[in-house]
């Protein structure tokens, strides 16, 4: 009864590492602390940062990749997953982060992005790597370069889901579209969305995404994550929304049972009842277009 | 036929399409079916509880009074399946990190777990796997962030190894897997479970 020789980081591995985080919550966390609150309510793993989304708004500057030894004081901390996020391009961020043993990469535009042409080549890493995309065809680039993993891009730190839903809605629309495509308006398609015919014939045929699809952005109470889930995402990010809330543990709590029974109203009312005060909020027509996250990295 | 997935969290879908491949190729008639209520198990003639989070879905499944339920169909006979996650919840004992997380442990199978023994994801691998009782050669063996049993005792048998770890047991109708046949095109480990359900050949431990 002996094993054979080892594969590592191969995409198997990397696409069943973002399966087993299906109908879960990914929490955003800052200190072991909260990252232990966040495993005490049910999440799925935790995202390691130094300043929540709604801070590094507010702060402003260059956002980078976090500390590792703050990263490493939440790994200790948790046995459940850890994910850190690197800049949009910046593959030594993404080195380092690998390095460091972080569960899987965020190339997130939370963050400032390092490159403007290229991002990651992901194949190159044996941790797997979640990114954002607004529509099918950012996501199936994404997927290309080597992401196990797709999440909308919403518009991180103001607790508004309009972002996200607007994501998943054009994405849902763009795939049902290929569905009805012959061959030859796939191979359009594939190059409108500067992708290999194939990843595209794939999508027409799988009728989703070929990798876990979740959604980020903006999520703030029990029933953003049910919203989301009926529009048929395989999980949820929460960023902002828990740790700003006034009573994490409960929320963070609240935010699990809804994702789980997302299609079951009373379920949702109990999780949503007489809950704390969310986030505050940011309506997005208030923010001026250079401080819109979501149109970086396409 | 009647076989459940607990779908709670986790990889729920590929464990319900090998079922129904496994069903195809032994000639089967049956249904594969979402576990998510405690009215969902009536009528089952076995139950996999999947990978995906062991803390997770162990606070889901007391909170949905899934988890005493499942305990008690299992006590009573009903075969289980578990990978990954699945198998940390029917081990009776589980190292300090499964102890500090405060994860609930069905306690079904004479045997203590250790949480990510490979690993983190980093460490994550495929190997093929002997399993035995298993016709038709090795397993490939998806192990992500894989948990491994330290010792058996009593009624459970080791079945399978990977470095000198356990990585396979069965204990009469009861079943854990540290990897994830549900992750390959493979659906041996299916069948295999799908016979003890039956009550066919090799049921017995």
């Amino acid at each position: 009864m002996e094993g054979g020789r080892k594969l590592f980081g191969t995409e198997r591995l990397k696409r069943g590492f973002a399966s087993m985080c299906k109908g879960g919550v990914i929490m955003d966390v800052t200190n072991p602390e909260q990252a232990r609150i966040a495993e005490e309510a049910g999440a799925v793993a935790v995202m390691a940062l130094e300043a929540v989304p709604a801070d590094l708004r507010r702060a402003g500057g260059v956002a980078r990749m976090a500390d590792p030894a703050r990263i490493k004081e939440i790994m200790d901390a948790v046995s459940i997953p850890v994910m850190a996020k690197c800049r949009i391009g910046h593959f030594a961020e993404a080195q380092v982060l690998e390095a460091l043993g972080v569960d899987m990469i965020d190339e997130s535009e939370v963050l400032t992005p390092a490159d403007e042409e290229c991002h990651v080549d992901k194949r190159k890493f044996r941790v797997p790597f979640v990114c954002g995309a607004r529509d099918l065809g950012e996501a199936l680039r994404r997927i290309h370069e080597g992401a196990a993993m797709i999440r909308t891009k919403g518009e991180a730190g103001t607790g508004n889901i309009v972002e996200a839903v607007r994501h998943i809605r054009l994405t849902l629309r763009q795939i049902e579209e290929l569905k009805k495509l012959n061959r030859k308006g796939l191979e359009e398609k594939a190059r409108e969305y500067r992708v290999p015919v194939e990843l595209v014939r794939e999508v027409a045929r799988l009728g989703r995404l070929p990798v876990v699809w979740f959604c980020a952005g903006g999520i703030a109470t029990p029933a953003d994550a049910s919203l989301v889930m009926q529009f048929g995402v395989d999980g949820v990010f929460v960023g902002s929304g828990i740790f700003k809330s006034s009573d994490p543990p409960r929320m963070a709590r609240a935010i699990v049972e809804a994702t789980r029974h997302y299609d079951d109203p009373e379920a949702v009312l109990r999780a949503s009842w007489n809950l704390p005060s969310p986030m505050r909020g940011t309506d997005l027509r208030a923010l001026k277009p250079e401080e819109l996250l979501h149109t970086r990295g396409v | 036929m009647r076989i459940g997935v607990l779908g709670l969290q986790g990889a729920v879908s590929e464990h319900l399409a090998s079922l129904r491949k496994a069903m195809k190729a032994l000639g089967l008639k049956g249904e594969a079916v979402w576990v998510s209520r405690r009215k969902d198990l009536e009528g089952l003639e076995g139950l996999i509880l999947p990978g995906g989070e062991s803390t997770t879905i162990g606070r889901l499944m007391v909170s949905t009074g899934l988890f005493e339920e499942v305990r008690e169909e299992a006590r009573g006979g009903l075969p289980v399946m578990g990978t990954c996650a699945g198998l940390i919840l029917l081990a009776k004992e589980g190292d300090e990190e499964v102890r500090r997380t405060g994860q609930p442990l069905l306690g079904l199978m004479d045997m203590k777990v250790v949480r990510n023994a490979f690993g983190r994801q980093r460490e994550s691998f495929e190997a093929e796997v002997r399993v035995e009782g298993l016709r038709g050669g090795p397993f490939r063996g998806v192990f992500i962030r894989a948990p491994a049993v330290e010792r058996v005792w009593g009624e459970a048998r080791a079945l399978a190894e990977v470095e000198g770890r356990i990585v396979g047991v069965r204990q009469g109708k009861l079943l854990a897997l540290s990897f994830h046949p549900e992750l390959t095109e493979d659906t041996r480990m299916h069948e295999y479970f799908l016979e003890l359900c039956r009550g066919g050949p090799g049921a017995s431990p």
